[in-house]
């Protein structure tokens, strides 16, 4: 069985109109519903290249608190190649903001970071505090959550976008602003130059995340780190947002860490997904093939959870995955998964398995039995609850 | 792929249609605080004391309109009593005028409005050099401390604290023993130096909650360089607490400098502050009482105006502050 769970994503079925001009008021809302495809696929942007830019090697992060050690990241390792979109995936607490929070060396520090954080070879955890900020913002950039607390309120669009410039280089006011300008243009704020004058609390939404865009990419770094990009927005201005990002990313040829718990955006805009469960990556594989033949009953179970508005499809129940995640200070033994699991076994109880390669094509996951899911015709079918089968 | 086909043109009709008249902080404050009806008059009848003060007697070698020095005497005039009339003569007054001596004579024939004037200059200069001095240095350790944390903050509150524990009348009084004649620009730096540590506390609280905010991570995602996103980030976030403690430590610092002069520590004679002519006169309160409430007045004509101010700025620079002054 080859169908891909019907996930509620089309990134790219926004209307025309509305992805011209995001000041346009209701009409474009009403629009929106006609589902038009258009713009950017994953597809049609350059493809990455097998060059590697940012590899994480066994990444652990813990915070100590009153309550004990908090194992916020357990052994992450993922390398990202140049142009390509990364997705990590995962529900809050599964340390996925953590550990990009990591690569930028945003923790606080109070934070213990142990693992390697390789930009181009070098170590970003090894570095001296001078040369690991000169690569944030200019090397590695980020695109936060929410776009209104992210700009300060003080400062117009243009100052803000310039100061991103005049961060790293040193020239005249005039020239960073021109360049602010030329950003505001590449994202898609109409009348970029009188818009440079704004303030924060002038720009809609949707606006704000774009400027917040335009910031990350004013020094065309060559990795862009965006953490839940779209959560704060309206569902209609997500999928301009994203298409912006995958635009934005061709135009300065930059490489994608996507940070979502939205399956949907992963579907529609990353190469490879990363999926986290109790801070250690449980499944990493090419976006098709994870969503289509899930080796870790986790992601089958978040796959089996999302809502199909497809109303031909066979279940019309969602299957939810039962039980809360476990608490980072005192972690059960064996698989974190085990409680929640309906695959679980003794063995699953006792011995945590490591993130192994499965039936190949760079698929990898963390479960002794993914073989039993890939035996299966439908990867879902063991959340299917009791009230699923009366009805 | 061209990018700058998705940019429309001007004329893509939305652009006009949604003119935005967003109003920006500074407009708000200004509104708010013009409505603050107290603000209002404190502010004017501050203006016309500093105009009243600088203009009439002159300043810096530059001459006013008021043709009596504050130091030369003259020869006593009905015994020195003022000459001032604002009771018009068909109320049965003398008129309207100013007179030779609006403000009397002192004991030796010295022109008192040109005396009062001049030491309304001095306790001006000394309370701005102070609010100047105190809100530098105490916005920038606390805005240090605020930021950094840990090891600085420690040793920077704890050094605050100590200046706190102080009577600040205390330290006040041995620098203006030792600089109260060299002039009234040292001693109002040295005192600055003595009143910031409120400054500093309130400006580490300020940075303590914005340092956390989302905006100082982005700026620090960023690579900005924590001098950087102290001074062009935090700093500016925190303008409206330091106007309004710098407003109110400047009638302050009229006050202290009024009971460091009083205390005969102050300005030295023959230069003169507001505090230094009560002090000298306030024994003449019951035989020429002129020379005691001329300076009183002007005293308290200065601190309430500025108090005045400050209350109106605080209100306007509060966000939460909905209620329109009618």
């Amino acid at each position: 069985m080859t169908t891909p769970p019907n996930v509620p994503l089309e990134p790219h079925a926004v209307d025309p109109h509305a992805f011209d001009n995001p000041v346009t008021g209701a009409s474009q809302l009403l629009d929106s519903a006609e589902e038009v495809h258009v713009g950017l696929t994953l597809d049609a942007v350059r493809p990455p290249s097998e060059e590697e830019i940012l590899t994480v090697e066994n990444l652990t992060v813990e915070f100590p608190t009153e309550d004990g050690l908090v194992h916020a990241v357990r052994g992450v390792s993922y390398t990202l190649r140049e142009r390509e979109v990364l997705g990590i995936v995962g529900e809050s607490g599964s340390g996925k903001s953590v550990s990009s929070l990591a690569v930028m060396g945003l923790l606080p520090k109070s934070a213990r970071v142990k693992g390697r954080i390789l930009f181009r070879g070098d170590d970003m955890l090894k570095m001296s505090a001078r040369r690991q900020r000169g690569l944030r913002g200019r090397k590695i950039a980020m695109v936060f959550q929410d776009p209104m607390t992210a700009l300060n309120p003080v400062h117009t669009i243009g100052d803000q976008l310039a100061e991103a410039v005049l961060a790293h280089e040193l020239m005249p006011r005039k020239t960073a602003l021109a360049r602010a300008k030329e950003m505001l243009d590449l994202v898609g704020i109409p009348q970029a130059e009188a818009r440079l004058r704004s303030y924060p609390h002038e720009f809609s939404g949707g606006m704000r995340q774009r400027a917040m865009i335009a910031m990350a990419v004013i020094n065309n770094p060559d990795v862009i780190i965006a953490d839940e990009p779209t959560t704060a927005l309206d569902v209609t201005v997500q999928a301009q947002i994203l298409e912006k990002l995958l635009e934005v990313k061709d135009a300065v040829n930059a490489a994608i860490v996507l940070i979502t718990h939205d399956l949907g955006v992963i579907a529609g805009m990353a190469h490879r997904v990363l999926v986290m469960y109790a801070g250690r990556p449980v499944e990493l594989g090419d976006t098709d093939s994870v969503f289509e033949e899930p080796r870790m009953p986790y992601t089958a179970g978040l796959l089996g959870s999302i809502p199909s508005l497809d109303k031909g499809s066979g279940s019309a129940r969602l299957r939810p995955i039962k039980g809360t995640p476990p608490s980072l200070i005192n972690l059960p033994t064996g698989c974190p998964f085990s409680p929640r699991c309906p695959l679980a076994t003794d063995v699953c109880r006792t011995e945590e398995p490591p993130l192994a390669e499965t039936d190949g094509g760079g698929h990898y996951a963390a479960c002794h039995h993914w073989d039993r899911l890939a035996a299966a015709e439908d990867p879902t079918e063991f959340f299917r609850t009791e009230s699923e089968t009366v009805a | 792929m061209t990018l700058s086909a998705q940019a429309p043109g001007p004329d893509t009709g939305a652009a006009q249609g949604m003119t935005i008249v967003a109003r920006t902080q500074a407009q708000m404050v200004r509104r708010r605080f013009f409505r603050h009806r107290a603000a209002l008059a404190g502010m004017i009848i501050f203006g016309f004391v500093l105009l009243l003060s600088f203009s009439s007697i002159g300043f810096l070698g530059i001459p006013g309109w008021w043709d009596k020095s504050y130091l030369a005497t003259g020869a006593l005039v009905n015994q020195g009593k003022p000459t001032l009339s604002v009771v018009p003569e068909f109320l049965g007054g003398s008129g309207i005028g100013l007179g030779e001596h609006p403000f009397g004579q002192d004991d030796i024939g010295v022109d008192y409005f040109a005396k009062t004037m001049r030491g309304a200059q001095q306790s001006i200069i000394v309370a701005f050099l102070v609010a100047i001095v105190a809100t530098s240095v105490g916005t920038l350790i606390g805005a240090v401390a605020g930021y950094y944390r840990g090891k600085t903050e420690s040793v920077l509150m704890r050094f605050t604290d100590v200046m706190i524990t102080i009577p600040v009348l205390v330290i006040a009084a041995v620098i203006g023993r030792r600089f109260g004649d060299s002039g009234v620009v040292l001693l109002g730096t040295f005192i600055g130096l003595v009143i910031w540590p409120s400054m500093a506390r309130l400006l580490r609280g300020e940075f303590l909650s914005l340092r956390e905010k989302e905006f100082v991570e982005a700026a620090r995602a960023l690579g900005t360089p924590a001098r950087r996103i102290i001074f062009r980030h935090i700093l500016p976030n925190t303008v409206g607490v330091i106007i309004v403690a710098a407003t109110l430590s400047v009638a302050n610092a009229v006050l202290l400098e009024s009971a460091l002069s009083f205390l005969g520590l102050g300005v030295q004679a023959p230069d003169t502050s507001l505090g230094q002519l009560i002090n000298e006169y306030r024994t003449a309160m019951v035989t020429r009482p002129w020379l005691f409430w001329w300076p009183g007045i002007f005293i308290i004509a200065i601190a309430l105006s500025i108090n005045f101010i400050g209350d109106g700025l605080r209100d306007a620079f509060d966000p939460r502050q909905t209620r329109v002054r009618a």
